[in-house]
């Protein structure tokens, strides 16, 4: 941007009458800018927030191909399976599942031959409100509808009926896709994942059954049934890539697509990402990052805090973004409101004789209400509040930081830590 | 997906009819004068006379008689009641239509629910059909003649002297789902038939005593009482319609003194010398039956003479002489007696020309199928019309059916509210669509009824419409609605290798011809379940085994096996229920469960309990032996142990004949959770199913792969090796060799040519599936991350104690940091860190609203954490 500027100035004064048109062109230019910034941040916070099946998958090549042939498999021959995916969160699962899921309804054959059934943990909490998901999901609520019969019972027959009928070669295959698995696991009985891992092993109707989890000790929560019935396909997700691969995904995350439409500024940007990656701050920064957590998703967090900050004026991402990003989102966050409760705490511990009674208890009671004091569990509701126990949910570090931070502390305070917490 | 099998007899029928087109004609003319609806919108008649071209005979039919409808088997034409005659205008061109009320051979009843019969069913035997859905409407020129039905108690023997073959017997009624005895209001309208059966069974030469015209209303009340009669279930009188019923029917069961009466007078009422005719003449057409008669009515048999002379000839006896004939000649009548009826349509008696061309014929048919379907709006019949109909596309008309059928709820019960209910646009439907739409509408006849709702979305929309008020009051008790999930468009490919086949073969849901290695068990659980079969008395057995020994299949095998045995009768016929605890709600769906498959009936857990215990607990006429297979029987536990006292005390019963097998996967749940009076009524006939060895799952797995080269025999003794010190789980050891055909072929790839499975393959698969991925887990984390558990180790080290706060564990964090020359960790990376390990449960932790004072706990062993930290 800078060079860019510089041109039109260092001919400013040959060409007098220019001036007015290069004064045009770069208000129009930032105009333009406007235009392409809105975009490039609309397409990136897109990536960074959405799981489109649009991304690319980094490492997971291996999973990938187990997971599409499996589906495969089941669309094609009708060949019921069972698979889990495994993976601490943010590592694709989702992602993954949706990329294959994509390619398999690419597939001509197959996209008209297969049912979907997405069900999430978190939202069926129990397995009658799963049954009506269902339902719904196969488009036989009408007949299930509370007109026809409402209870559960006969909507779950019902439902067993219909995915009984079916055999291998003539009937459609469904493929249920369970996220949030575990909670699942946690439905009475596992009645819902009984019932499906029995259709995966029984010659009925095809289904998939697909279960997303963060939990690597998924197994011991099936009853054992229920896990005889389960395939033990695992498919783990483990964000297993360095550091190196690491900057590459950050580079390809923020790099615009090709058919970007205005191909000069989406060259400018890639060029400028390509520039930042190989930039040293930036590359700590990536590291401290890394260190702390490998995840894909806080990476975009972190990109997306950074892409805020990219305005008209200021087009392209620098490494001072990336800094600024990477400080906001390791902020402690307490730290920010010890030190403006530090006084009080002072105040209430040393001070008493300063303040008047009422001020230092409301002190007091803010400190709880921000839970940076808490008290004593089973203490009696009708004890004094001023005699009641609490506890301190502080480090003595975090105070001697935000005591730090805090400039202008008064020096009483300043002593009161210095004394009191050496020999804490 | 039924429907398509029809189409060739449909085909078959138009073929025949071609051929022998020319044979013979009848002429159906009307006798007395029409009684005009209330609505006028047709006219309805008491009797219609049948007059046979070359013959001067002419045959009288009046309502309320039994007559023989042609059906797609001549041998066995349909039988049904005439309810109504009707001219039904509303066509272009008039005709002539009856409503009947059907009755049900038991060839035709579902071959997989003629075992609810019990017994054998006598040749004669022929069931009451109630199921409302049905199409009733025919075309008058279907009939075939009269025949004479005679109404039994269940218990009754069938008189011999009427056993000829023209004369039926009802005992039982069919509903689709179970038989069940005739209601005594059916009995009395029997009894009423029959004691004016010598005139109304009589077919006439003349029309002698034309019945006593009333005026309009009368008869429209004649019709309604009879209406009401002849279906039970729509009886608008009767009170509170389902629960009456059901105990209707279990009063029935025993014999009520009304069905005495009816019985005796049915059988009364018929003067012996007629008897005695009829038998010799039907003795002489069963003859005939034997031998193919080709010659027809022409033919001038001793028989038929005999009946010329008692002026009981006509179209009754000439179908006794047909109806052993070839499909032709009575394609012919109908054929013919369709273009007679064109001639007289359309007044120009070209004959000749109508009969030799096809089309009058093709075209009539749909019209007439039409009208059968439009006429009857029950719910069900809808959903089965119209769900072909929305297979064709045409779902305009399936509006159109809709809407009439709403039309028709506000004109109260009146049958005869024709105009509307023909589709005017299906005229020009193609000859092979209204083929099609032929075979629905006859589906009511198909032995199997499994698809009928393919598409039971569209049954609420039209349940509502139902004939009376009282049916549309139940909707909770759903006919039939049966799903299930569409059928795919392409069919699914057959396995193209070795590899594929053999992964199909693999898999647990195909079923192998024999089940290895469980023939001792096999022959127990064969042995218990005959010899309680062939001693009529009931027991139970409980089979108790780790998952994936093969119960269930086992128990399968068992009963498919007797269900063999039963059709050869070598054992007596049984009925067979099977309920899981674990495709239940609640342990009181168990009876509901039950009774519907046991009836068919649907009722509340509480009243099924109530009817089951009735059923079970109380003397009953004999019948077959019910088996009863309850898989995960722990799921059936109540606080009061409530529903598995009762499934072990019914057994106990005499009357019951009740066999009930449990299967459950702990050995000694009897002792573990039943109260005492439960587990002593459970018995002590158990068995356990042990885990299978190494052998006995290498035996399995060679079985199902037999003739198959797809494995290396050392890989298949390392698998069943591997599994057999797992688990013994039969299920594992398949979902291994499966997932290995997927490794081997895949990493075959290049090289083109799948090549057996082999051990490494099998070892591949068998990590995969085992090897815990705590240790990759760790491995993979980041460095803050291994950080903290280090920190973890370091703090329970110090601390002696397997469990520490987060503040703990921080300083610690914290000095390792500073020794790493890492970063320093704030405590809320370090808290996010710490929860994304409880995630993904490396860690167990309370929840984190005790902030620093949250106790931190590893889920891995200690080593294992070493192991993998140390790997870096």
């Amino acid at each position: 941007m800078e060079s860019r500027r510089c041109l039109p100035k260092g001919r400013l004064f040959a060409r007098g009458f220019e001036f007015v048109e290069m004064s045009n062109r770069k208000s129009k230019n930032n105009l333009l800018h406007g235009e392409c910034l809105s975009q490039v941040q609309r397409i990136l916070r897109e990536r960074f927030c959405h799981q489109t099946p649009h991304s690319n998958l980094f490492g997971v090549q291996v999973q990938y191909r187990h997971l599409i042939e499996l589906l495969k498999r089941t669309a094609i021959h009708g060949e019921s399976n069972s698979v889990l995916i495994v993976g601490p969160r943010g590592s694709g699962k989702t992602m993954l599942i949706n990329h294959a899921l994509k390619e398999l309804m690419e597939i001509e054959e197959v996209s008209e031959n297969i049912l979907q059934v997405y069900l999430n943990g978190l939202l069926q909490i129990n397995d009658k409100i799963a049954l009506k998901e269902i339902t719904r999901q196969l488009h036989l609520e009408n007949v299930v509808g509370d007109k026809v019969f409402g209870s559960f019972a006969e909507n779950f027959s019902f439902l067993l009926e219909a995915l009984k009928k079916g055999d291998r070669t003539s009937s459609c295959p469904v493929i249920f896709i369970l996220d949030e698995f575990d909670l699942f696991a946690h439905h009475k009985n596992q009645t819902l994942l009984y019932n499906l891992f029995d259709i995966s092993q029984s010659p009925q109707t095809p289904v998939a059954v697909i279960g997303l989890t963060c939990r690597l000790d998924i197994l011991e929560l099936l009853e054992k049934r229920v896990k005889s019935r389960f395939s033990h396909r695992q498919i783990h997700l483990m964000n297993s890539f360095g550091f190196p691969q690491y900057v590459k995904i950050f580079k390809e995350q923020l790099s615009l697509p090709v058919e970007f439409p205005d191909k000069l500024f989406a060259e400018k940007w890639n060029e400028n990402v390509q520039s930042l990656s190989e930039d040293k701050s930036v590359r700590d920064v990536l590291l401290k990052h890394f260190n702390v957590s490998k995840d894909l998703r806080s990476l975009h967090m972190l990109s997306m805090v950074a892409l805020n900050r990219v305005t008209a004026s200021h087009p392209f991402l620098t490494a001072a973004d990336l800094m600024e990003a990477a400080q906001l989102c390791s902020m402690d966050s307490k730290a920010n409101v010890v030190h403006e409760f530090q006084k009080f705490v002072q105040r209430k511990a040393h001070s008493i004789y300063n303040f008047e009674k009422p001020v230092v208890m409301k002190a007091f009671e803010h400190l709880q209400q921000l839970e940076l004091i808490k008290p004593v569990e089973r203490t009696s509701v009708n004890s004094q509040r001023e005699y009641q126990l609490m506890k301190l949910l502080l480090d003595n570090t975090q105070i001697m930081n935000s005591l730090q931070k805090y400039p202008n502390c008064p020096t009483d305070v300043r002593q009161w830590a210095t004394s009191s917490l050496s020999w804490l | 997906m039924q429907w398509i099998s029809w189409k060739p007899a449909a085909e078959k029928r138009t073929m025949a009819s071609y051929n022998t087109r020319q044979k013979t004609r009848k002429t159906y003319s009307w006798v007395g004068r029409p009684l005009l609806d209330r609505k006028l919108s047709h006219q309805t008649y008491k009797e219609i006379s049948v007059k046979i071209e070359g013959c001067s005979t002419q045959t009288h039919i009046q309502v309320g008689q039994f007559v023989l409808i042609e059906g797609e088997d001549d041998q066995n034409p349909y039988i049904a009641k005439l309810i109504e005659l009707f001219e039904d205008d509303s066509k272009p061109c008039s005709r002539k239509c009856a409503r009947v009320q059907w009755f049900i051979r038991f060839c035709e009843v579902a071959p997989c629910k003629q075992h609810f019969l019990g017994r054998k069913p006598d040749a004669q035997e022929i069931f009451w059909y109630d199921y409302p859905a049905c199409d009733d409407n025919i075309n008058i020129e279907t009939v075939i003649g009269p025949v004479r039905v005679v109404a039994l108690a269940p218990d009754e023997v069938i008189p011999m002297d009427l056993k000829n073959e023209k004369t039926f017997f009802v005992k039982l009624s069919w509903n689709g789902k179970k038989f069940r005895p005739l209601s005594p209001e059916l009995f009395a309208e029997f009894d009423k038939l029959q004691g004016e059966g010598p005139k109304c069974q009589k077919p006439r030469t003349k029309n002698a005593e034309s019945p006593s015209w009333c005026t309009a209303e009368n008869v429209a009340k004649r019709i309604e009482s009879r209406h009401s009669a002849s279906i039970p279930c729509q009886i608008p009188t009767h009170p509170a319609i389902p629960t009456a019923r059901k105990k209707l029917e279990f009063r029935s069961f025993s014999r009520t003194p009304d069905a005495k009466i009816s019985q005796k007078t049915s059988c009364g009422s018929l003067d012996s010398p007629r008897k005695t005719k009829r038998k010799a003449t039907f003795s002489e057409t069963t003859s005939h039956s034997k031998r193919p008669q080709p010659d027809g009515i022409k033919t001038s048999s001793p028989a038929l003479k005999a009946l010329e002379k008692t002026g009981e000839v006509g179209l009754f006896c000439a179908d006794d002489k047909e109806s052993p004939e070839c499909h032709m000649i009575l394609r012919t009548r109908v054929s013919a007696v369709k273009t007679t009826w064109i001639s007289e349509t359309n007044l120009t008696p070209t004959r000749g020309g109508q009969r030799s061309s096809a089309v009058p014929y093709v075209d009539l048919k749909p019209e007439y199928i039409k009208k059968r379907e439009a006429k009857e709006p029950e719910a069900q019949n809808e959903a089965t019309s119209i769900s072909h109909r929305v297979r064709r596309k045409s779902s305009l008309l399936t509006l159109n059916r809709i809407r009439q059928q709403l039309r028709f709820l506000e004109n109260d019960k009146n049958d005869q509210e024709e105009k509307e209910f023909l589709p005017s646009a299906e005229d020009s439907d193609s000859s092979s669509e209204d083929e099609e739409v032929c075979a629905p509408a006859r589906e009511r006849r198909n032995p199997c009824r499994t698809s009928r709702n393919l598409w039971p979305f569209l049954v609420p929309s039209v349940q509502t419409p139902s004939k009376t008020p009282k049916k549309a009051l139940k909707p909770r008790t759903p006919h039939r609605v049966t799903a299930k999930i569409r059928s795919r468009s392409l069919a699914a490919q057959e396995p193209a290798s070795v590899l594929e086949e053999a992964r199909l073969r693999l898999h647990v849901s195909a079923v192998p011809e024999s089940l290895p290695c469980r023939e001792q068990e096999f022959q127990d659980i064969y042995n218990f379940v005959e010899s309680k079969l062939l001693d009529q008395t009931g027991g139970c057995m409980y089979i108790s085994g780790v998952p994936g020994t093969g119960k269930t299949a086992t128990v399968h095998e068992v009963i498919r096996c007797l269900q063999q045995a039963a059709q050869t009768s070598d054992v007596p016929p049984f009925q067979y229920i099977e309920v899981n605890g674990m495709k239940l709600t609640e342990p009181h769906q168990v009876y509901v469960q039950i009774l519907e498959k046991l009836t068919g009936q649907k009722a509340t857990a509480n009243h099924a309990a109530a009817l089951l215990a009735k059923q079970f607990c109380t003397r009953r006429s004999p019948q077959e032996t019910t088996v009863l297979l309850v898989d995960e029987l722990d799921l059936l536990w109540t606080h009061k142990q409530d529903v598995m006292y009762n499934l072990f005390d019914w057994p106990t019963h005499k009357e019951a004949r009740l066999v009930v097998l449990t299967i459950a996967n702990t050995m000694d749940l009897p002792e573990r959770i039943m109260m005492s009076r439960v587990s002593s009524r459970l018995g002590l006939t158990r068995m356990s199913f042990q885990p299978y060895t190494h052998s006995q799952l290498q035996q399995i797995l060679v079985s199902r792969l037999k003739h198959l080269k797809a494995f290396e025999d050392d890989a298949i003794q390392l698998v069943a090796r591997k599994v057999a010190a797992l688990s013994g789980d039969a299920r594992r050891c398949l979902d291994i060799c499966r997932r290995a055909t997927e490794i081997c072929e895949f990493s075959h790839q290049k090289q083109d040519s799948p090549g057996l499975v082999t051990v490494a393959h099998l070892m591949e698969a068998v990590d995969e599936m085992f090897s815990s991925s705590y240790i990759t887990a760790i491995k993979n984390s980041s460095v803050l991350e291994q950080g903290f558990l280090r920190a973890i180790l370091a703090e329970f080290h110090r601390s002696g104690l397997e469990e520490a706060t987060f503040q703990q564990i921080y300083s610690q964090h914290v000095a390792l940091c500073r020794m790493e020359g890492l970063p320093y960790p704030t405590m809320s990376e370090t808290m996010a860190v710490c929860s994304r390990l409880g995630s993904c449960r490396l860690l167990l932790m309370e929840p984190s609203r005790n902030d620093l004072l949250l106790r931190v706990r590893l889920n891995v062993s200690r080593d294992d954490v070493l192991y993998a930290l140390k790997e870096e």
